[in-house]
């Protein structure tokens, strides 16, 4: 994949959270230098945002518990927010949901901002929340959200397991966006992991322009129905990228 | 594990049989048992939960997964909500597992699984927008209609992590039953699906039952 100078990168610290616009064409890049992030995301529609990322249709649609490359992450009417164009892990979750204030005061402690300041001990329910809000979105409005670089497997029976070594030191994923997309993040522990210490681990994140997706598009090919999901998108953007009007 | 529940329908203080494509919207109160049978086999009831008293709360799949560390639902099976309460517990079950990873079917995702062509085919999501619109009293959006359960459905994960819809393991009269362990409204989908084995091609009626405390 050509690989143009980034557009901005920063880096999340750990415990954090932000939220951005993403525009179609956009590649998102998180790299995990430390091994062991996590990353928590959630996406909306701006135009609309009671289309919403839809973690059970994302897995029906491709017949998968994990995510990895090649896999499209949907919304719940049918289109597709992003594909993942690049993946060195391997297993992203989507099912095990967020740490909430109450949990992690359990596994790890609380640690105030009072006293703590950039030290405290955010978590992932409250990081969303936040920046739900500033859109206007609130507790009704989140959903099963995908934690980037977290693994969680299950066994023969159906029993959950986190993997603690799912993501070694300088690990990326890449999304492309498919659609303008207002994304939720946050980098504050998986709900799994089983770490002594409340685990801070920072995430670089890098914007970058691509090419249009061409016909042989590994996402766009991976399963029959990415093909359907990249077909729905196309009839959104019918009306350009002012839409809003006409049949979309 | 199986168990069979002691409850008899005749002394239920409701019943009601709920057809494939119809929604059903009830109260269900706190220490109420409720019932839903599979009358005639390899159905799925697509199922939400919310707080009577405050509906933003509802249940949660992810957090409910998490906690009980499997992803198939069960007897004993605690049904969380999203502010980590115990909703209702599963507390009968004659079927041995039921999903809640797949969703529900909607004429969106029936685009992308099946054709584009599909999308004016009946789906759970639209018997749950009609159910929200015509009951406006519980104050329930499209916001509220979440990732849900889906009884008598069979959703088998792999250890590699693969995900299918497969044939049921309910069958003709089979039920499970639950204890609400707080005021809950039950929406249920008697799903329509005709395009995948979740129902066997052949969707057939539910019905639900309601005791009281003793």
């Amino acid at each position: 994949m050509a690989d143009p100078a980034p557009l901005y990168e920063t880096v999340l610290e750990g415990g954090k959270h932000w939220s951005f616009t993403a525009r179609r064409g956009t590649l998102l890049r998180l790299t995990d230098p430390h091994g062991g992030a996590n990353v928590g995301m959630l996406f909306y529609n701006p135009q609309n945002l009671l289309e919403r990322y839809n973690a059970p249709d994302t897995l029906k649609c491709q017949h998968t518990f994990k995510l990895t490359r090649g896999h499209c992450l949907y919304s719940d009417m049918g289109r597709i927010f992003c594909s993942i164009v690049e993946d060195g892990v391997g297993w992203h979750d989507t099912v095990a949901g967020n740490a909430d204030k109450a949990l992690v005061a359990q596994r790890w402690g609380t640690l105030r901002y009072q006293e703590h300041h950039n030290g405290w001990t955010q978590n992932g329910h409250d990081s969303f929340l936040v920046e739900a809000a500033k859109y206007g979105l609130g507790r009704r409005d989140l959903a099963a959200n995908v934690n980037w670089f977290s693994k969680v497997a299950v066994d023969e029976t159906g029993a959950m397991y986190f993997e603690t070594e799912n993501s070694p030191p300088g690990s990326a994923v890449a999304l492309r966006f498919e659609m303008d997309t207002l994304v939720l993040m946050h980098t504050c522990p998986h709900p799994m992991n089983p770490a002594p210490e409340y685990p801070r681990r920072p995430v670089e994140v890098a914007f970058r322009q691509t090419d249009p997706v061409a016909p042989d598009d590994f996402c766009r090919n991976f399963r029959p129905e990415n093909g359907r999901g990249f077909q729905n998108n196309e009839i959104f953007h019918l009306c350009g990228a002012a839409a809003g009007s006409g049949p979309c | 594990m199986l168990k069979e529940s002691t409850l008899v329908p005749e002394t239920a203080a409701y019943r009601h049989v709920i057809p494939a494509g119809d929604y059903w919207l009830r109260r269900v109160e706190a220490g109420q048992i409720f019932r839903i049978v599979d009358l005639e086999g390899n159905q799925a009831a697509d199922t939400l939960f919310f707080s009577a008293a405050d509906p933003a709360e509802r249940y949660s799949a992810v957090d409910t997964l998490r906690a009980q560390g499997n992803v198939y639902l069960g007897l004993g099976s605690k049904l969380l909500s999203t502010e980590g309460n115990v909703m209702l517990e599963i507390t009968a079950d004659l079927v041995g597992r039921h999903d809640t990873l797949g969703g529900a079917c909607a004429t969106e995702s029936n685009t992308v699984r099946y054709a584009l062509e599909k999308r004016t085919m009946h789906a759970c999501r639209d018997s749950w927008m009609l159910a929200v619109t015509e009951h406006e009293e519980f104050g329930l959006t499209k916001r509220d209609i979440t990732h849900n359960i889906n009884f008598f459905m069979n959703v088998p994960v792999t250890p590699e992590g693969g995900l299918s819809f497969a044939d049921g393991v309910s069958g003709p009269g089979k039920y499970v039953e639950m204890r609400a362990e707080m005021a809950v409204i039950a929406l249920i989908s008697n799903c329509p699906q005709l395009n995948n084995p979740c129902n066997g091609y052949d969707p057939t009626p539910i019905e639900v039952l309601i005791w009281d405390p003793a």
